[in-house]
């Protein structure tokens, strides 16, 4: 039970300091909307395209906005010696990571439901078969902050973190964009029996990244 | 001795190409289908078998590195001199495959299942090398590398899953038709052979020289180090206190 206790500690902690400091609210959350702005300018919003590249564009834009939550989520570690306050504070490191992981899935979960409401009544979606829409949220969203918070560690302390996190991130998520992606989009479509399938996949994606995650958490906050 | 294997090593691998380019270029027939365009697969399918070769042989040093019992400063080194092998490799493949797709199937590229793995394969172990190139430690390079890289051998499979079930639920048929049975013509199928063996000798040369250059990179820095040590002590000695 312990680790649950003190992976919850650690992830309230983190989203703790994102209430106080307001940085998610304040620069990852208008991020996110005006990503959703641009893709409209992108594809032109007087035609047809819009809603049915939404499902696309929705989760493009949620994954640009994740790889800052995880820049943050590491970057809150850097100053006052908090890592090593974490190292020395004698929680297991499968907790941290779960913690950490947690805390980035909660605020994405969050920007999901601002930048979807955004999604509907910018590009113009009708929403149909909302519980699948919501299994395919909480498992993609549960995988992007595992595999983020896996490369958040990986990178930490190092010169050219803020750079190479996306680097590694983005072809590393490849199954979770477009499970995400299709899921939604059949869902939209109506044919939600097409979108099960990929909830599976990204639900086995999230359950393989927490396992390899938790292994390998210790040896690489140990180093960093 | 050491220098004349290396250098007899280098000989045969440049022999063993020339080989495969009189064989590939001339010998070889054109094909029915494709023309003139077959000739290059005798360069795009020894390119892709070294890229997977390449990124097999990271991922088993970086294991070899992960176990206590076997670790030791050149699996780290040797996976990454793969990796970089790889990387070169993979891009190769996917500018001959575009450049055979032109003529064979009038486009570039299409996404195909294949296709998007290679072009996400390359940007994965992209990612690992700029992780290689961040300065830090020799053992905390290698812990972080060796776990990069198992996860990326990791992903990949799961990567092509999801891509191949992608296209198969949203294209009625890919450009790959398994039902064809083909029938290649003996000089094609020697050609074939002998450029995959001769590009695996390349390989095993490349890797060799990288490797060497890895390890005399490491040994300049710790040389480097010792003698900024022997200067400070030195000029210590000098001053009079």
């Amino acid at each position: 039970m312990t680790f649950l206790t003190d992976a919850l500690l650690v992830a309230g902690k983190d989203l703790r300091i994102e209430r106080r400091s307001r940085v998610a609210l304040q620069q990852i959350l208008p991020f996110g909307g005006i990503v959703v702005v641009i893709f409209a300018f992108a594809l032109d919003a007087n035609r047809a395209s819009l809603p049915e590249a939404a499902p696309g564009l929705f989760w493009a834009a949620v994954l640009l906005a994740a790889l800052l939550a995880i820049s943050r989520s590491f970057a809150v570690e850097e100053s006052n010696g908090a890592r090593d306050g974490l190292r020395l504070s004698g929680i297991d490191a499968g907790s941290i990571f779960v913690g950490k992981a947690v805390a980035i899935a909660v605020e994405l979960f969050l920007l999901e439901v601002v930048l979807g409401a955004a999604v509907i009544v910018l590009y113009g979606v009708t929403v149909h078969g909302v519980v699948v829409l919501l299994c395919t949220a909480l498992a993609a969203t549960i995988g992007l902050a595992a595999t983020g918070t896996v490369y958040g560690v990986l990178a930490t302390g190092l010169r050219a973190r803020d750079t190479l996190v996306p680097l590694l991130v983005l072809p590393a998520v490849t199954p979770v964009m477009l499970g995400a992606t299709r899921a939604f989009a059949a869902a939209l479509d109506g044919t939600t029996s097409d979108a099960w399938p990929w909830v599976q996949l990204l639900a086995a994606f999230a359950i393989l990244v927490i396992a390899a995650g938790t292994v390998a958490f210790g040896p690489l906050l140990e180093e960093a | 001795m050491t220098f004349l294997r290396e250098r007899g090593l280098g000989i045969s691998v440049v022999v063993a190409l020339a080989i495969t380019a009189v064989f590939a270029l001339w010998i070889s027939p054109r094909d029915i289908e494709q023309g003139e365009a077959v000739r290059l697969l005798y360069l795009h399918v020894p390119t892709i078998w070294i890229a997977f070769l390449a990124f097999f042989v990271t991922a088993l040093s970086s294991v070899l590195w992960l176990v206590p019992r076997t670790r030791s400063t050149t699996w780290d080194l040797l996976a990454g001199a793969s990796a970089e092998v790889g990387v070169v490799f993979t891009g190769i493949t996917l500018v001959v495959g575009s450049l055979w797709g032109r003529p064979t199937w009038g486009t570039y590229w299409v996404w195909d299942a294949r296709l998007t793995t290679t072009a996400i394969l390359f940007f994965l172990y992209l990612g690992y090398l700029a992780l290689r190139r961040t300065g830090s430690t020799a053992e905390e390079r290698g812990k972080r590398c060796a776990i990069a890289a198992l996860i990326a051998f990791a992903d990949v499979p799961i990567v092509h899953f999801s891509v191949t079930w992608w296209q198969t639920l949203h294209q009625s048929g890919t450009v790959f038709n398994n039902k064809i049975s083909v029938q290649i013509h003996g000089s094609m199928a020697f050609t074939l052979l002998w450029s995959v063996a001769s590009f695996t000798l390349f390989y095993v040369y490349l890797v060799m020289r990288r490797l060497q250059l890895a390890e005399l990179e490491e040994g300049l820095e710790e040389r480097e180090l010792e003698i900024a040590i022997t200067e400070r002590v030195r000029a210590e000695q000098v001053v009079p206190v």
